[in-house]
């Protein structure tokens, strides 16, 4: 069994260190590029796991959370402030802000219902895009509705991940680079996230999602388990925020929408709530979705010989649509875990 | 001074619309317990609708007086169907449900809500003008008919809900549900009802708001529900969610913050910060109750039922 | 009896709006005690425990614990102080597993975290096992050791009311708070129950119950107080209560009308 397990591992960790090649060679740069998005995605959604799926907590304007650490990150490391910092401390910086905001956020809240916490947050979010759109003046600090651009890409010391290397003759692209810093961000979230599930503190939290009175009556102090998920939660959003600014070389206030906070929603919901390999399937699928539409588009193009829809306007329309039907048919996701399936069904 | 009055009119103008939406919100609060997320979007589409059939019924050659009531009359009636049909389809199955399920569908109804619309309507801003170009000036404050208008037909209304919730047969099983659902119905209320026809209503006010909105500012878009919504979500904390009169004082008050706030905003902070924060005040209030004074002006509850 | 009891509520009073739930009610209990609070439906015995373990504010009156004052509306901070309790309409962690269940209980008295979590350190690992032996121990000492690993949820009625026991067990209280514990068990059951609560207040831990079977109480109970009409109407051992006027008119309702 173990030996079985374990060969799976290497196959799998194998054929994942070789995709991007294959990507590069049969779909070319592009689709590498794709995934490296996708992989942030994934982290996203592992992070509002944290928060949605471990102590059911609704946030919705969890891309605040990604905003601060890409602004963080663009900020250090950019010509705006002139500053240049290594990512060591760029990203945990990030990641830490993030935090703090999820506190300042949850400490009024999340003593009280659950509703609370999801209005105040979906209006957060987009509290916060009206502070990065006008932090232009007096003081310019967030440059406004341009953003930041030229910031570094992202580099440990001298070795840039922005260029290409070569590497026994490899040509190692700046695409493939980031892929691999990523997948093991990734890697590292789930490891991180399984052994939360599975600690005194996740627990805690389960027992939280299941009953609070209960929970408090045993001694819980939920407020504070609930501010540690919603820290928690955040901290991912900020590291993955840090990552998209050192990546897209530039960011601005428009990738910070509403609209992405319900994205990486209806991945955890989709995906399985509470289950991080349903959650991994759920932000995969949705941040591939948009390409399908693409081609879906080029397709009606073709037949028809003009755009009657454009698909990728129904994106948002299929996300409202995914998250309604699924909490109705089917509220453990595409792939749940065991104990959600059950619980989501009330049996 | 001036200024000070100028804005307390604004601040009541806005406020007013603020409070009707505040009061469907409060009221499906009120009985199920439930925060509905698409409210704000029913401002949205009664408003498009109300814009849509005027421009119509305009180019049939209807004059403004008789187009004007009867559009509103359509865009209420198209709320008040999708305002039953959402109660209907995605909220009653889940009303045994973990409590994360419903909210989850409801940003999920709101977002298909605002999606259909931009399909229907585009993504643009549509615009919408009434002919009148008459104002009062009283020592310097602007008093528009517009304005006029907006305050006395959603106090006309607000005293309605009221009468209708205190005085009538279906205000009373109204009271009876939002107390106790289970006592209610061993009472012989049809709770499932009364809470399609606590959708209904507000949907219907939802629709005179869309309206007022688009005729006091003179645009429309498919996104206009979400920050109105937002804020008359934060008039109704404000007030008590819960309360019906709360969330009338909520939505008045919130609406003279706002104006208020904007217009001195520059002043106080020497040109720090601009009237481009105002959507801000909203958010500072509804974080402020929360942390001081959670069941809002008028009482209701914000705690934990055991 | 114990010279310094270890629980005293005096004067506790609550209300709902117009309706007195609680009025003027006093209770102490020592340790090494099994102590019944009985009394018709709607008395206030649940509203009295909501207010001892924190989940209600009394509005009038003091609870003492151990000598020291009782934090109010804090439920958290009475399991910390040493009061568990189980709930009348038993609200477990239901899609968790059994041993689950009893290891949450074991939170208040752990403290690995965050960072242990993450990565795994020795001690976190120590502890962990820690929790999960005092757990199966616990499971073992109320007889349901054999269905650890099941969803709590598809225990039997009884089973379920023993796992809310073990649970509240895990935090090593120095006060148990059952709240009906025995609804919906036959005799047989009963009597188990009995003689397991029986050992655990020779074990140390005092015991306060609800119940609504008078006979099963009366055997079993050290001291016994009764609540009417959110009042306390008697209070002594078992052959006192029993004797009551007040209480016999309590429970029968209309025995004085009909006799008189």
């Amino acid at each position: 069994m173990k030996g079985v397990s374990c060969r799976w591992l290497v196959l799998g960790g194998a054929a994942l260190i070789l995709l991007p090649f294959a990507l590069e060679l049969l779909l070319g740069n592009g689709w590498v590029r794709i995934v490296d998005f996708a992989l942030l995605y994934v982290l996203l959604a592992l992070g509002l796991n944290i928060v949605v799926g471990y102590a059911g907590l609704l946030d919705l304007g969890y891309v605040a959370f990604f905003a601060v650490g890409a602004y963080v990150y663009a900020l250090l490391n950019s010509p705006q402030w002139g500053l240049h910092w290594p990512i060591w401390i760029a990203l945990p910086a990030g990641a830490l802000l993030a935090a703090c905001f999820g506190v300042l956020l949850g400490a009024p809240t999340l003593k009280l219902r659950g509703d609370y916490l999801a209005i105040v947050t979906l209006g957060f979010g987009e509290i916060i895009r009206i502070f990065l759109n006008n932090l232009d003046s007096p003081i310019n600090i967030t440059n406004g509705p341009q953003g930041i651009e030229l910031i570094d890409s992202l580099h440990f010391g001298s070795l840039s991940l922005g260029q290409m290397h070569h590497v026994l003759g490899l040509r190692i692209p700046a695409v493939v680079n980031v892929y691999y810093l990523f997948l093991v961000v990734v890697v590292l979230g789930m490891v991180f996230s399984h052994r939360l599930e599975r600690s005194r503190i996740g627990r805690a939290w389960a027992a939280i999602r299941e009953d609070e009175v209960a929970a408090a009556s045993m001694g819980l102090n939920t407020r504070n388990l609930k501010l540690l998920a919603f820290a928690m939660g955040a901290s991912f959003g900020g590291l993955s925020g840090g990552l998209f600014a050192g990546f897209q070389g530039f960011v601005s206030p428009e990738s910070f929408t509403l609209q992405e906070s319900v994205m990486i929603l209806c991945m955890v919901v989709l995906g399985g709530m509470g289950h991080i390999a349903g959650v991994v399937l759920g932000a995969m699928l949705l941040a591939i979705l948009p390409e399908a539409l693409r081609a879906a588009g080029d397709w009606e193009q073709m037949v028809f010989g003009r755009i009657w829809v454009d698909p990728s306007n129904l994106r948002l329309l299929l996300f409202g649509m995914a998250l309604v039907l699924m909490m109705l048919r089917r509220p453990g996701g595409l792939w749940p875990s065991n104990a959600r399936r059950n619980e989501l069904q009330g049996q | 001074m001036a200024t000070f009055f100028q804005q307390l009119v604004n601040g009541l103008t806005l406020g007013s619309i603020y409070a009707l939406v505040a009061l469907g919100y409060t009221m499906v609060y009120g009985i199920m317990e439930l925060i509905n997320f698409a409210h704000g979007d029913m401002v949205m589409v009664g408003a498009l609708v109300t814009l849509s059939l005027t421009h119509v019924l305009a180019g049939l050659g209807v004059p403004l007086a008789l187009a004007l009531p009867l559009s509103l009359l359509g865009a209420m009636a198209v709320c008040m169907a999708l305002g039953w049909l959402i109660e209907r389809v995605a909220y009653r199955p889940l009303r045994r449900a973990p409590r994360l399920a419903p909210l989850i569908t409801a940003i999920g109804l709101s977002m298909v809500i605002e999606q259909v619309a931009a399909l229907l309507w585009g993504r643009g801003y549509l615009t919408f003008s009434l002919p009148v170009s008459r104002v009062w000036n009283l020592g310097g404050v602007v008093v528009t008919p517009i304005q006029t208008g907006v305050l006395g037909l959603s106090l006309l209304l607000m005293w309605g809900l009221l009468w209708l919730v205190r005085k009538t047969s279906l205000g009373r099983a109204m009271r009876a549900t939002a107390q106790n659902p289970e006592v209610a119905r061993l009472m012989g209320v049809d709770t499932d009802q009364v809470i399609s026809m606590t959708f209904v209503l507000g949907s219907a006010l939802a629709a005179v708001a869309g309206l007022m909105v688009v005729a006091y500012y003179g645009i429309g878009n498919y996104t206009m529900g979400f920050m109105l919504g937002l804020k008359a979500f934060t008039a109704a904390v404000l007030g008590g969610i819960g309360s019906l009169a709360g969330a009338m004082w909520g939505g008045l008050l919130l609406g003279v913050v706002e104006a208020l706030g904007a217009g001195y905003i520059g002043d106080v902070t020497g040109g720090l910060f601009g009237s481009n924060y105002k959507d801000v005040f909203a958010f500072l209030v509804l974080i402020g109750v929360l942390i001081f004074h959670p069941q809002g002006l008028l009482g209701g509850r914000a705690g934990e039922k055991v | 009896m114990d010279e310094y009891p270890l629980l005293v509520a005096e004067r506790i009073g609550k209300h709902f709006g117009g309706l007195r739930a609680l009025q003027g009610v006093s209770l102490s209990l020592g340790e090494k005690t099994i102590t019944g609070l009985i009394g018709p439906n709607g008395a206030g015995k649940t509203t009295f425990f909501n207010v001892l373990t924190g989940i209600y504010k009394p509005d009038e009156g003091t609870v003492h614990f151990a000598g020291a004052p009782l934090p109010s509306g804090k439920p958290h901070r009475v399991a910390e102080r040493g009061i568990a309790r189980t709930f009348q309409n038993i609200r477990l962690f239901s899609q968790m597993t059994v041993l689950e269940n009893v290891m949450v209980g074991r939170h208040l008295r752990t403290r690995a975290g965050l960072l242990g979590a993450l990565f795994k350190t020795a001690g976190t690992l120590r502890e962990e096992q820690a929790i999960r032996d005092r757990a199966f121990q616990l499971l073992e000492f109320v007889g349901i050791a054999a269905h650890a690993t099941r969803v709590a949820a598809t225990l039997s009625y009884g089973d379920q009311r023993r796992l809310e026991i073990a649970r509240a067990l895990a935090t090593d209280p120095r006060l148990l708070a059952l709240d009906e514990p025995a609804a919906g068990m036959n005799a047989m059951e009963r009597k188990r129950l009995g003689g397991l609560l029986e050992q655990i207040r020779n074990m140390g831990t005092a015991v306060l119950l609800i119940e609504h079977d008078v006979r099963w109480v009366m055997g079993l109970c050290d001291r016994i107080t009764v609540l009417d009409h959110g009042e306390r109407i008697a209070e002594g051992t078992p052959r006192e209560v029993q004797t009551d006027l007040r209480v016999i008119e309590a429970y029968l309702g209309t025995s004085r009308s009909v006799t008189a």
